[in-house]
């Protein structure tokens, strides 16, 4: 996942993937020209490399009694070429590694593309979400039930399973709305609302985000512990996603406890959640748990980096890059959690008669049962059924 | 409807416990990349 992030990164801020053509650069002695400056400027890619690696060569130096000869062979532009770079030798007394980094060049992608594509294709892709769910809902209404309930119930979630769920999803409408107002509060609360309210919106954002994770992760272990068997893939789900779940039509097709469908939710959950958690804590002990230069080694060392096209990514990354890079996963990856999710809610309130009392009072009408999760309710009738027949076979002397 | 509040109490409750956890880990900001010459609008 995170080498198709980094895949996402490359195509969108234009990193140079590509081949780059040696420039002409004579007329200025080697360094940089007009041309290289408009292209920059123009948010073309320039193969930096003739200013990256121009840093000095002690080697070359000039003996100590010599004129500079105490500077080492390394002129000012090149000294400074080498801190912007990241390529100095910088050591210092207190802060760690993270100290030694004095200008931090990959930030300024980060910025553009947090302030930029991300805002974009995240807000779009939400917005999208709920214009497409209001059109679906306009053509084709609530999902009703077919005929009359008929007021026997039975159990669809026991009190533990709606717990772990309103946990989690308590939780997640809290993170997705603080870290909206993160993401957007610059752009959408400020020039509107004033920048006071927004800085008291993101302070206290900050405080919920930060400590309501805690519950986000507590709730995904439950109910991973609790469902995973019932959402291993299985025959039934392609009966299943041939009759698009029954929801265009009137048909309904055998389910047992979770359709096609709700295994895409919960394995969506659970994987982009797990993921999104990790980066969240990698995010809440900054520079203690960097995770992408390790992952970025491993999916060069098995050749996945190459299978994917995508050369050879960065096994060294700086304290910074890792931050950044997990903000960015952590914020694409909620953004898709946050689109599916939505499409959730809907089709479990307003978008489906009967669906919310499965989570709501735990107890469904049997109808509804039969219709949705026929499968499921045989297995529960037969077990009742198994239930009371050894009872009435037996003797009392039994 | 029993079960979905106790659910959202127990966000309550593990967040309350997260920042008090939290506050005496020493991973704030200011405690990990500052030094007392920094004045802070924070207590330390």
């Amino acid at each position: 996942m995170r080498v198709l992030f980094w895949l996402l990164v490359c195509l969108t801020m234009g990193l140079p993937v590509t081949a780059q053509t040696t420039a002409d650069r004579s007329s200025t002695g080697g360094a940089q020209t007009l041309a290289d400056i408009m292209a920059r400027q123009n948010g073309e890619d320039v193969d930096d490399t003739f200013r990256r690696d121009n840093t000095g060569d002690p080697s070359q130096a000039a003996t100590a009694d010599q004129q500079l000869g105490t500077r080492g062979g390394i002129s000012d532009p090149e000294f400074w070429r080498a801190l912007r770079y990241g390529s100095a030798d910088v050591r210092v007394s207190a802060g760690g590694e993270v100290a030694t980094v004095l200008v931090q060049d990959g930030g300024m992608s980060w910025l553009a593309f947090r302030a930029g594509p991300l805002r974009q294709y995240g807000g779009w892709l939400l917005l999208g979400t709920l214009a497409l769910l209001a059109v679906f809902y306009l053509l084709r209404g609530k999902i009703r039930i077919n005929g009359d309930r008929t007021g026997r119930t039975v159990t669809r979630f026991k009190a533990i399973e709606r717990f772990g769920h309103w946990l989690v999803a308590g939780s997640f409408i809290l993170l997705g709305l603080t870290g909206l107002i993160t993401l957007f509060g610059r752009v959408l609360i400020a020039p509107y609302l004033g920048k006071e309210v927004n800085a008291t919106l993101l302070e206290l954002s900050k405080w919920v985000h930060n400590n309501v994770a805690w519950a986000f992760i507590v709730g995904l272990v439950i109910i991973f512990v609790m469902w995973v068997a019932h959402n291993f893939p299985s025959r039934t789900d392609l009966v299943w996603i041939a009759q698009a779940g029954g929801i265009i039509g009137s048909k309904h097709p055998p389910a047992k406890k979770f359709n096609a469908g709700q295994k895409v939710i919960f394995w969506s959950v659970i994987l982009f959640g797990a993921s999104i958690s990790i980066t969240g804590v990698s995010l809440l002990f900054p520079y203690e748990l960097p995770l992408f230069a390790k992952s970025f080694a491993i999916a060069n060392d098995i050749g996945l980096s190459g299978l994917l096209g995508l050369g050879e990514l960065p096994a060294a990354l700086a304290p910074q890059e890792e931050m950044q890079l997990a903000q960015l996963w952590h914020a694409i990856l909620a953004f898709v959690l946050m689109a599916i999710i939505v499409a959730h809610i809907y089709i479990g309130s307003i978008g489906m008669e009967g669906a919310y009392d499965a989570m709501g009072s735990g107890e469904v009408d049997e109808v509804w049962a039969k219709q949705h999760h026929s499968l499921w309710l045989e297995d529960i009738q037969q077990g009742q059924k198994a239930k009371i027949a050894p009872s009435s076979d037996a003797s009392p002397a039994d | 409807m029993k079960a979905m509040l106790t659910g959202f109490a127990a966000i309550l409750v593990i967040a309350l416990g997260a920042n008090l956890l939290l506050q005496q880990a020493g991973f704030a900001s200011h405690e990990k990349l500052s030094g007392s010459a920094v004045r802070l609008d924070v207590e330390k």
